[in-house]
């Protein structure tokens, strides 16, 4: 059963964030890694791009497909978890702890206010599997 | 015979399944004025034997190669090819086989691109190489897309040196996407990149070039990697003469980024312009940029070797629009005869050939030069084709040639107006010493 911690928010896109004093954390959720299957390869934007809210930020490949991740806020990339570029498959075993993306400054905090809580996220990927 | 595939009745049945009283009631909705009211204009039906000796008739009209010495190059080589090329590669299980989507059927196959793919690396001194594209010009178009991927840059600067025809494709590919492209001009002394000229800033994607370039002028390949490396940009070398890598050092090594070229000389006959092999060649750490698709080894579960294909969910198939490229396929048996071929040749094989094309052609160049009316155009080195200037217009000297079954260059006026008077010439092994003594003897008697 996948899991959806409380102190993440949430993309219709399968992203999560977890915010620290104007800082995000950036990942995709358990969920989705579930979905991919076996991830290969996670392509990841330089320090100092910057992204808008909705915006392609790298890709994820998996044995079956390569996905597009997308920015849950805009911001300025400040980190990039290089571990991954060695070990894509931390995504697979810890998606909201060692197989984080990407941190972000936040440019506009309010945009947090469109994203989804863990329960209502949690609903929304229940309507998902039933489609 | 007519090849309608079915009976009158059969269509008649098809028409009342659909509720449609005639076939001509399928065409409504095609207007009027673009239907066609009477039959075809065509001749009447022929015996297999007439038309048999109507083609054998049209064919007779072609120059064959077969038949002409060939000094053309410039793209397109005539090369020996051993027998064991066409013996190996006519076997139904190459020359029948579909795109090996299902590695438990094509185990064959695979293995072949496999091995077709490592002998590109080691001959280019590359990576990685893909499983083929369709010909020099596609892959070095493509080379230029990677490019803008890999560095995130939108310009290119291409050298005149390089093949004109390449060029064009380069701008057709990039025609409608945001890809300024900026021309280098070559060393009117030498024909190789004038190196002054070559300023790549940091909004330069790559610099693409051709060696030995289309004057057959062999580059400075590891001072352009430097000049592009310096600003970030990538260095594309094109090859249109790959044999030449017999002798010459790898652009692998030179500090190339992306080698592409056409194998056509690879045991792959003239035939008119087509079908040709488009190579691709790149660094390990471009894997995921590059087009087309890769052959990988695998493992199965009891540690048996096996073959698959690779990095497929990049391609337009899977991925669709955001698909590294729209080529979704390979120039698969022509990569398997150039396997063929140069596993037959071998490096030894390789390098002998190479050294023969080179010492034919300087051999030619330099009885050319010592008629009067006639000097080479550059003082570049170069491998199997030179630059010829003459002082009689260069379409006489090239009838005077073919009336004695010689085929004698390529006239350069059309792709560089500032050539008038020059042709291109090609020497590869197929030219015996005493078609080269009477072309020289053509010459001297203009």
């Amino acid at each position: 059963m996948a899991t959806y911690p409380e102190d993440c928010l949430y993309t219709r896109e399968h992203e999560w964030i977890r915010v620290e004093d104007d800082v995000g954390v950036i990942g995709i959720t358990d969920y989705a890694q579930e979905a991919l299957g076996d991830i290969v390869y996670v392509e990841l934007p330089s320090v100092g791009d910057h992204f808008s809210q909705g915006e392609p930020f790298g890709n994820v490949e998996s044995v079956k497909a390569v996905s597009e991740l997308y920015m849950p806020v805009s911001g300025e990339i400040v980190a990039i978890n290089e571990d991954l570029a060695e070990s894509p498959q931390l995504v697979n075993e810890d998606p909201y702890g060692d197989g984080w993306m990407v941190k972000i400054a936040l440019s506009d905090p309010t945009e947090l206010e469109t994203l989804m809580s863990a329960s209502e996220y949690e609903e929304y990927v229940k309507e998902e599997r039933e489609k | 015979m007519r090849y309608i595939p079915n009976s009158p009745e059969e269509r008649a049945e098809m028409l009342r399944e659909i509720g449609c009283p005639t076939i001509e009631h399928l065409f409504r909705p095609i207007p009027e004025k673009f239907r066609l009211k009477e039959p075809l204009r065509l001749p009447p039906a022929r015996s297999e034997v007439e038309v048999m000796a109507f083609f054998r008739e049209l064919a007779a009209r072609n120059a064959a190669a077969t038949e002409y010495a060939v000094f053309l190059g410039a793209g397109a080589y005539h090369h020996f090819i051993p027998s064991v090329v066409e013996a190996l590669i006519s076997r139904a299980e190459f020359s029948t086989v579909y795109t090996p989507y299902q590695p438990e059927i094509a185990q064959g196959t695979l293995q072949a691109l496999f091995e077709y793919q490592t002998l590109i690396c080691q001959i280019t001194g590359m990576e990685v190489a893909n499983a083929s594209l369709y010909d020099g010009s596609t892959a070095v178009a493509e080379a230029v897309l990677m490019a803008e991927r890999v560095t995130r840059r939108r310009e290119i600067l291409v050298a005149r040196s390089v093949h004109p025809h390449y060029r064009e494709v380069i701008a057709t590919y990039t025609r409608a996407l945001d890809v300024p492209l900026r021309l280098l001009d070559y060393d009117p002394e030498t024909g190789s990149v004038d190196l002054n000229a070559v300023a790549p800033s940091t909004e330069t994607a790559a610099l693409v070039v051709q060696s030995p370039n289309f004057f057959g002028v062999i580059e400075d390949i590891a001072a352009l990697a430097e000049r592009a490396h310096d600003v970030g940009a990538l260095l594309i070398v094109a090859i249109t003469e790959p044999i030449s890598l017999g002798l010459l050092r790898p652009p692998g090594e030179l500090g190339a980024d992306i080698v592409v070229g056409e194998g056509q000389s690879f045991g792959i006959p003239l035939s008119f312009g087509g079908p040709y092999l488009g190579i691709f060649a790149t660094r390990e750490r471009f894997v995921r940029q590059m087009p087309g698709r890769i052959i990988g080894q695998a493992f199965d579960r009891h540690g048996r070797r096996g073959f698959v294909m690779t990095l497929a969910t990049r391609e337009q198939y899977i991925r669709r629009e955001k698909a590294t490229s729209n080529i979704c396929t390979s120039q698969e048996l022509c990569a398997i005869m150039a396997a063929i071929y140069l596993s037959t040749m071998g490096p030894r094989g390789l390098r002998e050939l190479a050294e023969q094309n080179a010492q034919k052609a300087a051999y030619l160049a330099r009885e050319i030069a010592r008629q009067s009316g006639f000097q080479l155009r550059f003082s570049g080195s170069h491998f199997n084709e030179f630059v010829v200037q003459s002082e009689q217009p260069v379409a006489l000297v090239l009838e005077r040639l073919c009336e004695r079954k010689i085929l004698g260059g390529l006239p350069l006026e059309p792709y560089y107006p500032e050539l008038r008077g020059c042709f291109l010439v090609c020497v590869t092994e197929m030219i015996p010493r005493s078609t080269m003594e009477t072309y020289v003897r053509v010459l001297s008697e203009l």
